[in-house]
C-alpha cells in the first residue's frame, strides 16, 4: 500500500525549510496553546512531527479512498434535483473520510474547533488531494473561505461559523454572474437591508459557482443601490439553513466532474453582513481569491505529479520494437521533462505558501498586538513577495499542469486517447486550472508589475548569492546568464514607454522570471538533497534556458511597428 | 445508556504484502521482514465499537492487545481512531501462545479488567486464520458469544442485536449482555485516523517505552495522564504461568515444509464431450475439484 505523504519525499523535503521555524513560532504564539489543548505542540519538533503525522492520514486517505474514487467519481458526477445537490457516491464517501479524519478547517484556530496548522502543510495536504483527484480537491478546498470569514467577520460570526466548517461543513464563495467573470466589478446581485427584520436580503443569480449548494456561502454583492463599479460591492454570509438560494441547474463540465458547478438563485435569501460595506471586491475578495489562486497552483501542482506518474509508470512497462519506451530518448526526454516541471511547480508552490504564512500569521498577531516595528517591517516584506509570487505560480504551474497531462497523454500514443486509461481525466482536469481563479493572462497582468518593479529581480539576486556546492556552479552560471538575459529584455521592454507594446510582451517576461525563479528554486532543493532534486535542476535549468534565449531573441528581434500585423481585428 | 467496551486486537505481520523473505529456512515467519500491522478484521471490530460509541455518548472504548513490546502501536492506533485507552499485556512467559494459551492470557487480563459489558474483536487474525481466540476468550469467561458479526444493529437495556454474515446469507440474533462478539471482515471499514487524536495521543507510551524514549517531555506525562498506556505482566493479571506462551500450549508444530509450485505437465484435449468427462471424472478421482 502506498501513501501519498511518504512515496513524495519532495513533501518532506519542503516542509522542512528553514523559514518554517519562524512561521511555525508565529503561529504557534510560541506555543502557548498547550496549556489549554490537548492535542497543541509543545515546541517547534513537535509541532512538525504533528505536520507529518497528519499529512501522513491525508496520504493514506488519499491512496485507499480518493484516488480509487475519482474514475468512477468522474463518470458518475453529482446530480441536482429540487434545487438541491447530491454529490456522487464516491464523493461522499471521501467528504466522509476527511470530516471522520478532521481534516476540515485544517488552517483554523483551535479555539474554533481548527488544527491551526500553517498554510504550508495545509497546502501541502491540498497537494495530495489533488494527486488523488483534482475535482474532490474543489470541495475539500473551500475550506479555504473560512480564512476569509475569519480574517474579516466579527467574532460572533467567527464563532457561529467557524466550528461548523471544522466540523465538516462545506463552503463556496459565490462571486462570478452571467455578465461578471474575469470582471467582477460588473456584479448585480443584489443586497437590500430590511430596517424592520433587522437584516441584509439577496436577489439575483449567480453563475458557475463551485459547490453552489454548500452549507456556508460567502457571497459578493451589490449593497449600494446605484452604484456600477466595484465600490459598491459588499460581501455576504449566507446560511443554507435560512432557505433562499435554489441551485437552478448544474454545467456539464469537461473536467473535474465530481465538483458540482452550480447556477443559483437567490430569493429573499436572508443575509448578513461580513466586515464592512463596500469592501466586498477591494478588500475581501481579493484577499480570498488569493487564498484561491494559492489552493489552485496545489491543485496544478497535484496533476502534474499524478501527470508524471502515469506517464512514467507507462513509459516503463509499454514495449515497443523489443523494449520498453522509455528506453527511447524521444520518450525518456518528455517524462524527465515532466518530472522536472512537477518539482519545478511543486518548489514555486512552497516558497509561495512560506511567503504567505509569514505575513498572515503576522497580519493575525497584529489583530491581537501592536506589532513590534521590525515586525511590521517583516510583515510588509513577505506580504509584497506573497503578492508577487502568487500570480507568477498560478500562471507557470497551470500551464505546466496542463504540459504534462499533454504529454502523458502523449505517451501513452493511441491508448492515451482512450477512456481506459487515467490520463485522460488528469488531461480534462488540468484544463479548468490555467482559466479559474483568473486566466494564466490575467496573473500576468497582476505579475508584470513585479517585473517592472524589480521585485522578482531582486529575489533572483538573493538567490543567486546564496551558497551552493561547487559542483552546481555551472547551473549557477546558466542562471546567471539567464538573468542577465531577463533583466535586458525587460529593459527593452520598457524603453519605448508604451504600455501596450509592454502589455504585448508582458506574458514573456513574466514567464522568463518565472524561469529563473524557479531555476534556483530548484538549484536550492539540489543543494540540500542531490538524489532527489539534482536530475530536475539539470533538465529544468536546460530547458529554463532554452525558453528565456527564445523570449530573449523574440523581443530583441521584434520591431515594434509590427504589432500592428497581431491586430487581427483592425 | 453508556457501554463499556473492551477491544481485543492484535498486531500481526502484514501476510497480504509477502515477498520472498517472508519465511524463515527452518519454516517460521520472519517477522522483520514483514510489516506489522493492526490486524484487518480487529480493525472492523473496532468500527463496530467506535460507532457504538458514536450512538451511545460516555460510551467506553479499550485496547488489549497481547505482544511484544512494540505491540503498544496497536493501542495508539486505537486511540488515534477515538478508542480511549488501552492495555498491553507483555511478558517472556506469553511467547510462543497458541489459541489455547493466549485466550487464557487474554481472559485474565479481562478478568482483571472486569468492569465491562460486550467484548469485540475480530473473527480471526490473518496470520494463522484460526478463528479460535474470540470464541475461547468467551468460554473461558463464561459469557455467550455472537461470531461473525457484520453489524451491531442496535443495544436496548441488556439487549444486543446483531446481524451476522454467514455462508448462504445474513442472519439476525440476538443475545444479552455482557458477550463476546467476533466481527466478520465484510462488516464497514475502520474509520481514518484522526487529526487530533493523533496530535492528542502520539506521545501515548508504556512504561517500558518511555524508559527507551529519546525524547523527553518532563511534564508531559504527569500533565496528561491519559498518555500512560497500561502495560501488564503474567503477575499483573494472576495468570497461572504454567498456561501461559509455550508450555501452556497443546498446540505443536510437527514439520513446516516450504512448498513450491511446479507446473509438471500439461496435456491439451480436444474440446469433445468425452474427453471433458473424462476431465472431469480425473480431477474428482485426485481431489483436484470435489
Amino acid at each position: 500500500m502506498a501513501n501519498y505523504f511518504l512515496d513524495t519525499p519532495a513533501l518532506k523535503h519542503h516542509l522542512h525549510h528553514p523559514l518554517m521555524k519562524r512561521i511555525v513560532e508565529l503561529k504557534e504564539r510560541n506555543y502557548t496553546d498547550k496549556d489549554s489543548f490537548d492535542y497543541a505542540p509543545y515546541d517547534y519538533e513537535d509541532a512538525m512531527d504533528s505536520y507529518e503525522k497528519v499529512l501522513e492520514i491525508v496520504g493514506e486517505i488519499c491512496d485507499e479512498i480518493v484516488a480509487p474514487n475519482a474514475e468512477r467519481v468522474d463518470q458518475e458526477g453529482p446530480k441536482v434535483k429540487d434545487g438541491r445537490v447530491t454529490y456522487a457516491s464516491g464523493t461522499q464517501q471521501n467528504l466522509d473520510a476527511v470530516r471522520k479524519a478532521g481534516l476540515m478547517g485544517i488552517s483554523m484556530p483551535r479555539r474554533y474547533g481548527g488544527l491551526n496548522f500553517p498554510i504550508t502543510p495545509y497546502i501541502m495536504a491540498a497537494d495530495m488531494v489533488s494527486r488523488a483527484d483534482a475535482g474532490f480537491e474543489n470541495l475539500w478546498g473551500l475550506q479555504d473561505c473560512a480564512e476569509t470569514l475569519y480574517e474579516f467577520g466579527n467574532d460572533d460570526q467567527r464563532q457561529r461559523y467557524i466550528p461548523r466548517v471544522c466540523a465538516g461543513e462545506t463552503m463556496s464563495m459565490d462571486l462570478t454572474e452571467p455578465d461578471a467573470g474575469s470582471d467582477l466589478q460588473s456584479v448585480m446581485l443584489k443586497a437590500t437591508y430590511s430596517e424592520k427584520d433587522g437584516c441584509w436580503y439577496l436577489n439575483g443569480v449567480k453563475r458557475f459557482i463551485t459547490n453552489g449548494d454548500s452549507d456556508i456561502h460567502l457571497v459578493l454583492a451589490r449593497s449600494e443601490e446605484g452604484t456600477r463599479d466595484g465600490r459598491g460591492l459588499s460581501m455576504f454570509i449566507y446560511d443554507k439553513k435560512n432557505g433562499g438560494v435554489d441551485v437552478r441547474r448544474i454545467e456539464n463540465k469537461m473536467g473535474i466532474k465530481g465538483s458540482p458547478t452550480c447556477e443559483l438563485v437567490y430569493k429573499n435569501a436572508k443575509a448578513e453582513l461580513c466586515g464592512e460595506r463596500k469592501l466586498g471586491l477591494i478588500k475581501y475578495v481579493m484577499a480570498l481569491m488569493n487564498g484561491a489562486r494559492l489552493g489552485i497552483m496545489a491543485q496544478a501542482v497535484g496533476l502534474s505529479e499524478a501527470s508524471f506518474r502515469e506517464g512514467y509508470a507507462y513509459a516503463s512497462e509499454r514495449k515497443q520494437f523489443g523494449k520498453a519506451i522509455i528506453e527511447f530518448p524521444a520518450v525518456y526526454e518528455m517524462v524527465a521533462l515532466m518530472r522536472a516541471k512537477a518539482d519545478a511547480s511543486r518548489a514555486m508552490l512552497y516558497e509561495t505558501s512560506r511567503f504567505v504564512d509569514v505575513y498572515k500569521a503576522l497580519d493575525d498577531i497584529s489583530r491581537e498586538r501592536k506589532l513590534e516595528p521590525e515586525e511590521r517591517q517583516e510583515m510588509k516584506k513577505y506580504g509584497k513577495l506573497a503578492d508577487a509570487f502568487t500570480p507568477l505560480g498560478k500562471g507557470m504551474t497551470t500551464e505546466y499542469a496542463n504540459q504534462n497531462a499533454y504529454d502523458a497523454i502523449q505517451i501513452h500514443g493511441g491508448s492515451g486517447f482512450m477512456k481506459d486509461y487515467a490520463c485522460e481525466r488528469l488531461y480534462r482536469d488540468a484544463r479548468i486550472t490555467n482559466i479559474y481563479e483568473g486566466t494564466t493572462q490575467l496573473q500576468v497582468v497582476a505579475a508584470i508589475r513585479h517585473v517592472t518593479t524589480g521585485t522578482y529581480l531582486t529575489k533572483i539576486r538573493e538567490y543567486e548569492a546564496l551558497e551552493y556546492k561547487p559542483e552546481l556552479e555551472d547551473l549557477r552560471q546558466k542562471l546567471i546568464e539567464m538573468t542577465s538575459r531577463y533583466d535586458e529584455v525587460v529593459g527593452l521592454a520598457l524603453e519605448p514607454k508604451d504600455s501596450e507594446y509592454l502589455d504585448f510582451h508582458a506574458r514573456r517576461l513574466v514567464e522568463a522570471a518565472g524561469h529563473c525563479i524557479m531555476g534556483y528554486l530548484l538549484l536550492q532543493d539540489a543543494n540540500k538533497d542531490e538524489e532527489n532534486f539534482r536530475r530536475s535542476a539539470e533538465v529544468y535549468i536546460s530547458y529554463g534556458q532554452a525558453e528565456v534565449n527564445k523570449i530573449y531573441s523574440y523581443i530583441t528581434s521584434f520591431d515594434r511597428e509590427d504589432l500592428g500585423y497581431f491586430k487581427v481585428n483592425d | 445508556m453508556s457501554l463499556k467496551i473492551i477491544v481485543l486486537a492484535k498486531q500481526v505481520p502484514d501476510t497480504r504484502n509477502v515477498g520472498k523473505d517472508a519465511m524463515k529456512a527452518d519454516g517460521t515467519v520472519n517477522r522483520a521482514a514483514l510489516p506489522a500491522i493492526f490486524n484487518p478484521e480487529d480493525l472492523n471490530a473496532l468500527e463496530q465499537a467506535l460507532r457504538l460509541k458514536d450512538e451511545y455518548p460516555g460510551t467506553t472504548v479499550t485496547l488489549l492487545t497481547m505482544g511484544p513490546g512494540r505491540a503498544a502501536e496497536i493501542i495508539r492506533e486505537g486511540l488515534y481512531r477515538g478508542a480511549d485507552g488501552g492495555y498491553l499485556l507483555t511478558d517472556r512467559a506469553f511467547a510462543g501462545a497458541d489459541t489455547l494459551a493466549t485466550s487464557y492470557a487474554l481472559s485474565m487480563a479481562i478478568r482483571k479488567i472486569k468492569d465491562f459489558d460486550i467484548i469485540i474483536c475480530g473473527r480471526q487474525a490473518i496470520d494463522g486464520d484460526t478463528a479460535q481466540v474470540g470464541p475461547q476468550v468467551a468460554e473461558k469467561l463464561g459469557l455467550s458469544q455472537i461470531t461473525y458479526a457484520e453489524e451491531i444493529q442496535k443495544i436496548e437495556k441488556s439487549n444486543i442485536t446483531v446481524k451476522r454474515r454467514l455462508e448462504r446469507g445474513v442472519e439476525t440474533v440476538e443475545g444479552k449482555l455482557p458477550l463476546v462478539v467476533t466481527v466478520n471482515g465484510s462488516a464497514p471499514e475502520c474509520r481514518p485516523r484522526n487529526a487530533k487524536y493523533i496530535q492528542k495521543y502520539k506521545h501515548a507510551k508504556t512504561i517500558t517505552e518511555k524508559q527507551e524514549a529519546t525524547i523527553d517531555y518532563t511534564d508531559l506525562f504527569s500533565n496528561r495522564p491519559y498518555l500512560n498506556l497500561v502495560e501488564w505482566n503474567v503477575v499483573d493479571v494472576n495468570a497461572d504461568v504454567v498456561q501461559c506462551g509455550l508450555s501452556g500450549s497443546p498446540t505443536k508444530v510437527k514439520k513446516i515444509e516450504n512448498v513450491v509450485f511446479h507446473a509438471k505437465e500439461s496435456k491439451t484435449l480436444e474440446p469433445t464431450d468425452a474427453n471433458i468427462d473424462e476431465l472431469m471424472k480425473e480431477l474428482i478421482t485426485n481431489h483436484t475439484i470435489g
